[in-house]
């Protein structure tokens, strides 16, 4: 962190944990929730949030002040929707099978609450350094809750981790299988995510007494 | 119609947007802690889902899929423009928001009031978005389909986030952990409600639609293979691991 002073470098390591988009500002829930039964879809949908959010906040820093007040929801839609179409279209071409498993949820990135958020809060009124310093900070951060869901999901759901068997083959009782492990198929389902989120908060803020809301 | 009665309460309650698939978290989060405001948030979600899912499928109908263009001359029938559809929709409901805010101020000023702040929220709503491209992947047939989708998806989302609110009014009086007051235990019993809804999975088929569905995809996906094959011969080994799959 030579490179960064001591400000820029907080703007990239307070969203990573006291500061989370997901579980402190409660932004970006809805494809955090969707597409973590599997470990690389939450990977694959990580980068694609770090990359339209870090270029984002640039481009949007950069029009700040040519944007007129009154357009700029529109105006900030239209930069996303681009750089999620080029997303969209690089993983067609390079990654099918899992395009389809991501389906609509890559298109949703365009509503993702985080990236419109950082544009209205930050982009909008910093310079493009701090702006993208900020969105690779928030999607990192993000990105950070999104495997540590798909982690335990996978794992404890059909005991493989990016698709490799590390709990022993379950059809031939190999590994952790062979003394009667099984595994819980309701981890794929979507409520089990919800849990997962929650029971994350619960750690996070009895850890961190000060984050604890009012009622 | 049949068709109809089934897709409606397919969409309100076996593919409720915030229980199955999650749609429009952020706001259903934000604004559900007074019964009040979660109704007229609620509201104008119904609204605008049922007016911008038929508009989309209009758009996706006669200018973005695959030869959609045909109705210009035959010349034009090849062309695929579906890549830009997510900037159209949401162009269109960034549209439609903006005009259904004016129209509704001046007509029904009382109307207004109460779902006046809550419009704005509301193209950034994934649910709204959600909803258009919902419709483009699950191939809507019919206008009046597309107007049935959005509509009753507005009503699930009208009912979980009604549900929520009264949930979370009453639970400021329980004693919950500190570090899950607020924030973590809405998401729990979010949770909890989503797998309540599971159980209307088998209402209307009597639980036969799953097999079906994995049928379908598997179907597709030997016929994804089968043209990856004819154009590329070189990756037939690849191939071969995706049928074993």
């Amino acid at each position: 962190m030579a490179l960064l002073s001591k400000k820029d470098s907080r703007l990239i390591l307070d969203p990573l944990a006291d500061n989370n988009p997901i579980t402190i500002q409660v932004l970006g829930i809805c494809s955090a929730l969707a597409i973590t039964a599997e470990l690389k879809a939450s990977i694959v949908m990580a980068l694609s949030v770090v990359f339209v959010l870090g270029l984002g906040n640039v481009v949007i820093s950069l029009m700040r002040n040519i944007i007129p007040s009154k357009i700029r929801i529109i105006v900030q839609l239209v930069v996303v929707a681009t750089l999620v179409i080029i997303v969209d279209q690089v993983l067609k071409a390079f990654a099918y099978e899992l395009s389809k498993t991501l389906s609509v949820f890559i298109g949703l990135i365009i509503t993702n609450c985080i990236i419109m958020g950082r544009f209205e809060a930050f982009a909008l009124a910093n310079g493009p350094w701090k702006s993208f310093l900020d969105g690779i900070g928030n999607s990192a951060g993000y990105g950070l809750i999104l495997v540590i869901i798909g982690f335990f999901r996978e794992l404890l759901g059909s005991g493989t981790l990016l698709g490799i068997k590390v709990l022993g083959d379950p059809i031939e009782k190999t590994g952790l299988y062979a003394i009667g492990y099984e595994n819980n198929g309701f981890m794929l389902l979507s409520p089990m995510a919800l849990i997962v989120v929650g029971i994350i908060i619960w750690v996070q803020r009895s850890r961190n007494k000060a984050l604890i809301e009012e009622n | 119609m049949l068709e109809h009665v089934e897709l409606f309460f397919k969409s309100i309650f076996i593919d409720n947007m915030v229980f199955a698939t999650f749609l429009g978290m952020c706001s259903y989060l934000a604004v559900s802690k007074k019964v009040t405001t979660a109704v007229g948030l609620g509201a104008a979600v119904i609204f605008v889902l049922a007016v911008t899912v038929p508009l989309n499928w209009l758009l996706d109908q006669y200018l973005l899929r695959n030869g959609a263009l045909a109705w210009l001359g035959p010349e034009y029938a090849d062309y695929d423009l579906s890549f830009l559809s997510f900037i159209l929709f949401i162009a269109t409901i960034a549209t439609m928001v903006q005009l259904v805010e004016i129209v509704v101020e001046k007509f029904s000023p009382a109307l207004y009031n109460s779902l006046g702040i809550f419009l704005p929220l509301i193209a950034v709503n994934c649910a709204i978005l959600g909803g258009s491209l919902f419709m483009q992947s699950r191939d809507i047939q019919s206008l009046g389909l597309a107007f049935n989708y959005g509509l009753s998806s507005g009503i699930g989302w009208f009912l979980a986030i009604l549900a929520i609110a009264a949930i979370r009014e009453k639970i400021r009086y329980s004693n919950v952990p500190a570090p899950l007051r607020g924030l973590g235990i809405t998401f729990i019993i979010t949770g909890l409600m989503a797998i309540g809804f599971m159980s209307f999975g088998g209402m209307l088929t009597g639980g036969d639609e799953a097999p079906a569905e994995v049928e379908k995809n598997t179907v597709q996906k030997t016929e994804e293979v089968k043209t990856i094959k004819e154009t590329d011969g070189n990756s037939v080994s690849y191939n071969n691991a995706i049928i074993n799959e």
